[in-house]
């Protein structure tokens, strides 16, 4: 047997239940709350399962009541439970804002260090399911600018498990945002437990004269994107900061100094979006070994609709990318 | 007192629409024919019929993610609302709000909404508008049985009542929040009880049966005319199909039984057999209604089907006003 098919592969939806049943095995304060995720194992199916086997004191339907329910992780951690608490799409974290942003991210500051808040948040993002405006916001840019919140994004099966584990194991609020639109991926996951530190980004494909830094889903058009790029001679480095607060400038940077070229790609909004983060970052730690200004691709400044014929047009494709890159690198894209 | 004959016929044929409608979207749905999610609103046609049949030019109505019937019952065009469902520029948002976010201003139909408890704080903005500018009108406020968890919804509910707006919330009840049955997401059985709470009657009705929908939503919504304020009616009803799509799949939350025994109760067929009883429709005369708004049904889905899609600019058109 090679080691390619020895190699387990699960899609994303199984590892994120692989994840929390080992969470939840090996510390018995762990528990999940969230709309629908106990008897009906959640409308993604990612908490199939785990009823049966951890009850309903630790495996939590609730009344569709968000703020309530985030307000219900917050009292938790801050009494000694390490709460995972599930907001069914990422557009509903509205409803909760101010647990999340006004109590979540500062009591411990605000206490002067008096409370110790292991709350996880996980939650769907993305568009590119004609969900409409309501249904597919990725909207991660809002928290990374709250102090107080970590903020981890998922590109894959890999990452979803390691990330969820790192957040729950974690003694500040973490935002987990997963993708809906890669819940059916598979690639590799080990079976044992493992972190993905927090501030660890991660090189996904090495390459000499581009640097593409993708979050998401969009780690894996901007894969695809590379291979186009290659039959332009073009070697792009591909690289997902897994998570984007705390952000691994160190590795972003260190790639850059290689190829003097960045693009930089998420499925959010453009304007005022993380993209600007990290193109500033690179601008002020990186300026000397730069020579081009720093790219960005991401949604146009809209709602998202719900029309196919606009949503295609919407999401931010591998195509897009590479004539982006191209258009960086003054050629024809 | 039984209601007019006019009255009855009006209110069958509101529901047969909502019905037929509902029902070719499920099959297109099925089909792979409609892009995205469908909540269909079979079984629960008095509800929006024995309302709508109150309201009129210049009331409101705030929706949910389940709204094709809201719209359809206070007039609704077909023709838009498939074309929106198939995402084409004819549809009523220009294809750009689907199923779930579907509206005619026009109407006073203030939109699906994709947010569970989105809608009671815009109905009391709506009433607050007509109480202001002295219009007489009135707004409905559908929600459901899980929606009343949402803070928004007793927000809503006690600023209605404070400052007596012209307003009925009217809860579809129909035992369900998604997968989650009532028992299992509040600690009451009647969601009316809840209305004690904020200071204005709480209203408990069949709502499988059209009747008496529209004879307490008639009370409430002259109630609130007559600016005496608020009402909160809960219809005890039922959805036919999933909560999403037509066929349930994977995990069991409700038995083939339970949906039986609740299809035995279909308001349409409650109503026909009233009907016939009445002497005012028969079979034949049913059947004849059911045929004609078939066709109309047929003919707005060739025109759905045969409009263009929206152009790739129309993407960042409508952001803001111009
Ligand atoms: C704020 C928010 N939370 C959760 C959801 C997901 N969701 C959509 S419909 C629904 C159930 C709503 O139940 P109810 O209000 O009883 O209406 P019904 O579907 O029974 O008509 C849920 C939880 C949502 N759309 N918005």
């Amino acid at each position: 047997m090679t080691t390619a098919t020895a190699q387990r592969q699960l899609p994303v939806v199984m590892a994120i239940n692989e994840a929390l049943r080992q969470l939840m095995q090996e510390d018995p304060n762990v528990f999940l709350a969230g709309e629908d995720v106990a008897l009906y194992g959640s409308v993604f199916g990612f908490s199939r399962g785990l009823l049966d086997e951890f009850g309903p004191e630790r495996v939590v339907d609730t009344p569709i009541s968000e703020a309530a329910l985030v307000g219900l992780g917050v009292g938790a951690a801050a009494t000694g439970l390490r709460p995972i608490i599930d907001i069914m799409f990422m557009d509903f974290m509205g409803v909760a804002m101010d647990q999340i942003v006004n109590q979540a991210a500062k009591m411990r500051y605000m206490f002067g260090g008096k409370a110790r808040l292991p709350l996880t948040i996980h939650t769907m993002a993305g568009a590119g399911l004609n969900l409409a405006a309501q249904h597919s916001q990725s909207l991660e840019a809002w928290f990374c600018h709250v102090p107080g919140l970590k903020v981890v994004m998922a590109s894959g099966p890999y990452e979803a498990k390691g990330l969820i584990i790192a957040a729950v194991h974690d003694d500040s609020p973490v935002i987990v945002v997963n993708n809906k639109a890669l819940l059916g991926l598979a690639g590799h996951v080990p079976e044992e437990m493992y972190e993905i530190p927090l501030g660890q980004a991660a090189v996904v494909r090495p390459g000499t004269n581009f640097t593409i830094i993708a979050t998401g889903r969009m780690v894996q058009e901007s894969l695809a994107a590379a291979e186009k790029l290659l039959e332009h001679g073009i070697d792009a480095e591909v690289i997902d900061p897994r998570s984007l607060v705390p952000l691994d400038t160190a590795t972003l940077v260190e790639s850059v100094r290689k190829t003097h070229r960045a693009l930089v790609v998420h499925e959010a909004v453009r304007f005022g979006g993380f993209g600007a983060e990290i193109a500033a970052q690179l601008q002020e730690l990186a300026f000397d070994y730069l020579d081009a200004p720093v790219g960005r691709v991401g949604a146009p400044f809209s709602p998202v609709p719900f029309s196919p014929a606009l949503e295609a047009h919407y999401v931010p494709n591998a195509d897009r990318i590479a004539s982006e890159v191209l258009r960086l690198l003054g050629r024809a894209g | 007192m039984t209601p007019a004959p006019e009255t009855l016929l009006d209110l069958h044929r509101r529901m047969l629409r909502i019905r037929l409608f509902e029902e070719e979207a499920g099959r297109l749905s099925e089909a792979g024919r409609i892009p995205g999610a469908l909540h269909l609103y079979v079984g629960e046609e008095a509800v929006a019929a024995g309302v709508a049949a109150h309201l009129g030019p210049g009331d409101q109505v705030t929706s949910t993610h389940r709204g094709h019937g809201h719209l359809v019952a206070v007039g609704g065009d077909f023709r838009r609302m498939f074309a929106e469902l198939f995402g084409r520029a004819t549809g009523y948002c220009r294809g750009k709000g689907g199923s779930m976010h579907i509206a005619d201003m026009d109407l006073g139909m203030l939109g699906a909404n994709g947010i569970v408890g989105g809608g009671p704080p815009i109905a009391v903005g709506a009433a607050f508008s007509n109480k202001y500018r002295k219009t007489q009108n009135v707004t409905a406020c559908f929600f459901g049985d899980g929606a009343s968890n949402e803070g928004s919804f007793h927000e809503a509910a006690n600023m209605a009542g404070l400052y007596r707006l012209p307003l009925i919330f009217v809860c579809e009840n129909n035992g369900f929040g998604e997968f989650t049955r009532q028992d299992r997401h509040q600690a009451i059985r009647d969601i009316a009880d809840r209305a004690a709470g904020y200071g204005f009657p709480g209203v408990v009705v069949d709502g499988m049966d059209v009747i008496a929908v529209y004879e307490a939503a008639g009370e409430a919504i002259a109630r609130a005319r007559r600016g005496e304020g608020p009402t909160l009616l809960e219809c005890k009803t039922y959805r036919f199909y999933d909560h999403v799509g037509v066929r349930g799949m994977g995990v069991v939350y409700r038995s083939d039984d339970e949906v039986r025994a609740w299809r035995e109760r279909d308001p349409i067929t409650l109503l026909e057999r009233r009907l016939a009883e009445l002497g005012i429709l028969d079979a034949a005369g049913a059947a004849a209604v059911r045929d004609q708004v078939q066709a109309e049904v047929r003919e707005a889905v060739a025109f759905a089907e045969s409009s263009p899609f929206p152009d790739p600019s129309a993407l960042t058109e409508d952001v803001y006003a111009s």
